[in-house]
């Protein structure tokens, strides 16, 4: 069985996205002949420099085309299937990014073909699993392997591949007749001062343990001083510490970022749902009992008052 | 201007769902089930659009068995001017889905088809994409603000990146996002007045669609349990940790 | 919109009265307004189903596929000594009402779902999702109801949502918002129903379900249990049924008339599960479902006049349970069938409405439930003087020695919320941590009930006074809303200054009305929030 995979690559301001390299390391799980990647720029040079450095990729594959100067799933499409076509491939993947969503199931129609999405383990190259019901359930997949396999493939579930690659960098030519219904009008890039909470890759939270509106100060600073987006449990936001968009949890926003500090917050199985494809959770609680501590990945027992001012100083 | 707005029946989002001890999927029977949300929200747009005079007509398509009947009642309840109930029994993956929205909007031709950007049981997000694909349609995923200009659209659309807004020829496939607007609450009036609205039945034999092959179902389980990590105990020992996972 | 008769809540009482009118005058107009997201979303019930008024209502329901599936195949009674040890009853000692030879286990959700389709292709009109806020009284007459209004904000400023309030009437309109349902209150005050009988008493239950080992499933098995916990600081009883699909339905009714205001009604539900006898169940097995509801279990001492000028109050709304057999569900669908027929008889002579259907009260009177309750009418009463072992032989001779027809009447004229004594008479009840395995915290069991409120809504229980929960409960009575209340709604926190402040977390609440009936102060009156809030029960 030759498991040719092509992965599509995302990038953002000339810059490959980690999510690529995620992708790749998911797709050498599904024993590859080849993976290639395919970068569909106006110029992507860099790019394609960048996805070669990939561990495990094995040919990058560059196809310019200035109608890629704003990546659109529309135009985007015919190249892709072209690609995947002419180069045989049993396997085309892209992250789960919102990127890899828009664009991939529009592939897996235009080749007739199901898709799978945001796949979180490899069984085989035909086997998955993926999250359902907001990830609170897991249904494992197989495709049928007479098709070609178009997946997304789950980012968070997979480090990236580590940059010690040499591959060889094809520039391709693609006969693709691309539509002209679809225009790109302009990207807002989210500019403020603070990560929104959403989509931060690192977030601290404050829960009852901080105490009041005022001190929720301390939780901002801290956030501001690595960086990160902010939140906070029900039982804050219920108090009257902070306003109800920032509520992590069952009835407030479901988040994953890779690092997520908690304090003062307990844990309820509520907040929790919120929280529960967080990369490294990090709880900060007085009480050594919390059932945070049941799910946190590193804890510490102690006052938050005392603990946030001796990180401010360790990260400075 | 003919909107077409898909809606699908799933379970309640308040609901905790219960896996079946022998793997073979989610606990459906006597569980609450409703419209998904984020179907709530692009029939709330196709309203807003009846209310400006935009729309002229709104029609609501599900696919689904007969309890998903409940579902057109509340599109129509909305404001829907009629619906098609396209009955099936068999389960329906999201390529069979669009093949079906394809046969229906190629029917209807209607300017704008809207749909929820993903359903809550699925959470595939792929049907309006492959819809639109089939239909050789633009398509405009995570709206959160529609702009129409006569045979064109300008979309805004929620993007890791930031809000990215696009213009599209109509007819077109948009799927909504969260913030594209708050569905209102269903008055008892319209709740009556839906149930003499006309729903038609129909099937996929007789709407010609040919089932695409599917993923095949092998198992469904619990997610993997968080396990409890580490205690430390200084501030020092947690710092050095996060930054050995090049965290900080 | 005007009907010809209106009922509030799609319980077994309101199904079956909707049932009823159109089979004795399919024109007639029925509606059911139902606060549930859907039937079946707020109904729990134990349940060993009696199946005496389906019988009569729907004859051919077997063919029907009612959701009774599960007979009893046997009764075990026991008396739980201590957390480890229990005695069987022998079957001859068990009074006649607690055997349950020719009855099912059921889930009353399952039922309410299967009359609500046989009320829907009668040609009922059902709305779930709109809670009746109000009745409408005009000249001494109940015309209806007014629907909540939807879209008000958390501080009371209509949303750009807002959607009023509708008025549905009717020429008669029937309550069956089950145990203390906030209508029915409210009219038994207006129109002193409870004038000369005893204030109602309540308990509260709290029940599980939980999928088990196959191995230790016996379809059909029903336990019923007395003793510990509650023999410690209060009284009330424990089931554990074994339903279909390796399920098992369990839990506790705590009375509440309990003294100590340490008591936690939860943690008691909690700890019971470890006994042996119920352990031996649970054990290895996975808790699929939570829920909680207040019962009214007064019977007939505390049974209020039924009827007002152009409504009746019917099922537990009233007070129609069968304490001595723990069973309501029947008794409820009886009371609503017979105020159907008054109604249906009433309009059928060309009854405009408004008026007192007499005739109901009269066929009540002369009908099964009435012999049940008449029967059972001292059960409560002698459990609340005698405590429960003394209490429950009094029981035993009253209905196998006089087959319910004793000389004597017992009344219990103390409400419950004022059997409360001060915290500082009582001692605090330590309660074993959860194990995670049988027993959990109130959160994650509340989450299990997949309870939601919309958050932006102002806050549905409200308190008259707003100063009495820490100026007054707290230091008199130790605040017992932070115990009592199933759902973890009432919390006393602390400020930053260490001030004590009442929280009241309304999103987690599931609308069983404990807080309404034991509040010492009765200073918390429950109303409904919007409409579809609330629990979404399964098969509870």
């Amino acid at each position: 069985m030759s498991n040719k995979i092509l992965i599509v690559a995302d990038y953002l301001n000339g810059e490959l996205n980690q999510s690529t390299a995620r992708a790749v390391t998911c797709a050498q799980q599904m024993s590859p002949t080849a993976i290639d990647v395919l970068v569909l720029c106006d110029d992507g040079a860099n790019i394609a420099a960048q996805a070669a450095k990939l561990d495990g990729v094995t040919k990058v594959l560059q196809a310019d085309n200035a109608a890629n100067a704003h990546p659109m799933a529309a135009t985007l499409t015919p190249q892709i299937v072209a690609a995947a076509q002419n180069g045989e491939y049993s396997h085309v993947l892209g992250p789960n990014t919102t990127y890899g969503k828009d664009l991939m199931p529009r592939v897996a129609a235009k080749l007739g073909v199901a898709m799978i999405t945001d796949i979180m383990a490899v069984h085989s190259a035909h086997e998955f699993d993926r999250p359902i019901y907001a990830g609170n359930a897991v249904i494992t997949v197989k495709a049928p392997e007479d098709q070609t396999l178009v997946a997304s493939v789950r980012c968070a579930s997979y480090p990236a591949a580590s940059e010690g690659g040499n591959a060889e960098i094809e520039t391709l030519s693609l006969d693709a007749e691309l539509p002209s219904h679809t225009r790109f009008v302009n990207l807002e890039q989210a500019k403020s001062d603070r990560p929104d909470l959403q989509t931060a890759p690192k977030v601290i939270s404050g829960g009852r343990g901080v105490g009041s509106e005022e001190n929720f100060k301390i939780i901002y600073d801290f956030a501001d001083k690595i960086g990160a987006g902010v939140g906070a449990s029900r039982a804050a936001v219920d108090a009257g510490f902070v306003p109800n968009d920032m509520q992590v949890g069952q009835t407030g926003k479901i988040i994953s970022p890779e690092l997520y500090m908690c304090f003062g917050i307990s844990g309820a199985i509520q907040h929790l749902a919120g929280i529960k494809d967080a990369g490294t959770i990090v709880a900060i609680n007085k009480d050594p009992e919390a059932p945070i501590f049941e799910v946190a990945d590193i804890g510490l027992v102690g006052d938050l008052f005392t603990i946030i001012p001796e990180l401010d100083a360790a990260v400075s | 201007m003919k909107v077409l707005v898909s809606v699908k029946r799933a379970i309640d989002y308040n609901v905790r769902i219960q896996i079946k001890p022998d793997g073979s999927g989610v606990v459906e029977n006597g569980v609450k089930h409703s419209m998904n949300p984020f179907d709530e929200i692009a029939v709330e747009q196709a309203m807003k659009w009846k209310e400006s005079g935009d729309a002229e007509e709104v029609v609501a398509v599900t696919i689904g068995p007969e309890a998903a009947k409940e579902q057109l009642r509340s599109a129509l309840a909305f404001g829907c001017d009629r619906a098609i109930h396209v009955k099936t029994d068999e389960p329906v993956q999201p390529l069979t889905a669009a093949r079906v929205f394809e046969a229906i909007a190629k029917k209807e031709e209607p300017k704008v088809f809207l749909m929820g950007k993903q359903a809550i049981d699925d959470d595939s997000n792929q049907t309006g994409q492959m819809t639109s694909a089939l239909l050789e349609w633009p398509q405009a995923t995570f709206a959160s603000k529609i702009e129409l200009d006569g045979d064109t659209a300008k979309v805004t659309r929620e993007i890791d990146a930031g809000l990215e807004t696009l213009d599209i020829d109509l007819p077109g496939v948009i799927t909504a996002d969260l913030r594209l607007n708050e569905p209102r609450y269903l008055k008892l009036p319209d709740i009556m007045k839906a149930k003499k609205k006309p729903i038609e039945d129909t099937s996929l034999d007789d709407l010609g669609v040919e089932r695409a092959a599917m993923l095949e179902n092998v198992k469904t389980t619990a997610p993997p349990q968080r396990e409890s990590g580490e205690m430390v105990d200084s501030v020092d020992a947690l710092v050095s940790k996060l930054k050995e996972k090049g965290l900080l | 919109m005007e009907y010809d008769v209106l009922i509030v809540g799609a319980g077994p009482a309101g199904l079956s009265a909707a049932c009823r009118l159109k089979q004795k005058n399919a024109e007639l107009e029925v509606c059911i307004v139902e606060k549930g997201a859907e039937v079946g979303a707020h109904l729990l019930s134990g349940a060993v189903f009696e199946p005496r008024a389906l019988d009569e209502l729907f004859p051919d329901w077997k063919d029907n596929g009612a959701p009774l599936n599960v007979p009893v195949t046997r009764d075990d009674v026991y008396f739980f000594t201590s957390e480890s040890k229990a005695t069987k009853m022998p079957n001859a000692f068990v009074p006649a009402p607690m055997h349950n030879e020719g009855n099912y286990v059921i889930s009353l959700g399952q039922l309410g779902r299967w009359l609500g389709e046989q009320a829907e292709a009668l040609g009922v009109e059902i709305y779930p999702g709109f809670a009746a806020q109000e009745p409408i009284v005009e000249d001494g007459v109940v015309k209806g109801i007014v629907t909540g209004e939807m879209g008000v904000g958390k501080d009371g400023t209509p949303k750009d949502s807002h959607v009023p309030g509708m008025e549905l009437r009717a020429k008669y309109t029937l309550f069956g918002e089950g145990c203390r349902g906030h209508i029915g209150k409210r009219l038994i005050r207006e129109f002193e129903l409870d004038k000369g009988v005893d204030p109602q008493h309540y308990g509260i239950g709290l029940k599980e379900i939980w999928e088990i080992d196959p191995e230790k499933h016996e379809p059909g098995l029903v336990v019923h249990g007395a003793g510990w916990p509650l023999n410690l600081s209060g009284s009330g009883g424990s089931f554990l049924y074994h339903l279909e699909d390796n399920q098992v339905a369990v839990g506790l009714i705590v009375d509440l008339n309990y003294e100590n205001p340490y008591l936690s009604p939860f943690k008691e539900f909690q700890r019971f599960k470890h006994h042996p006898k119920i352990a031996q169940y649970l054990e290895g097995g996975k808790r699929v479902s939570y829920g909680s509801r207040a019962i009214a279990k007064g019977g007939l001492n505390s049974l209020p006049k039924m009827t007002m000028p152009g409504a009746v109050l019917i099922g537990c709304d009233a007070g129609t349970l069968n304490f001595a057999k723990i069973k309501g569900n029947h008794t409820a669908m009886k009371s609503g069938m017979l105020a159907a027929e008054a109604a249906a008889d009433a309009l059928a002579s060309g009854g405009e409405g408004g008026d007192e259907l007499t005739a109901y009260t009269e066929a009540f009177k002369n009908s099964w439930v009435y012999e049940e309750l008449y029967a059972s009418r001292n059960f409560g009463a002698s459990l609340h003087k005698f405590g429960t072992f003394k209490g429950g032989a009094l029981n035993y001779i009253e209905q196998n020695w006089f087959k319910g027809k004793a000389p004597w009447n017992m009344h219990d004229t103390t409400p419950d919320y004022a059997a409360t004594k001060p915290a500082d008479q009582c001692t605090e009840i330590e309660y074993p941590k959860p194990d995670g395995k049988l027993s959990f915290d109130i959160l994650s069991s509340v989450h299990l009930s997949n309870t939601g409120h919309e958050e932006d809504q102002p806050c549905h229980l409200k308190l008259t006074d707003s100063s009495i929960p820490i100026e007054h409960n707290l230091p008199k009575y130790a605040e017992p809303a932070q115990r009592y209340c199933p759902a973890g709604v009432y919390e006393v926190v602390e400020d930053d200054a260490g001030k004590p402040r009442f929280q009241i977390n309304f999103a987690n609440c599931v609308h069983c009305k404990t807080c309404d009936i034991k509040d010492p102060s009765q200073n918390i009156t429950w109303v409904p929030p919007e409409g579809g809030g609330g629990p979404k029960y399964s098969a509870m």
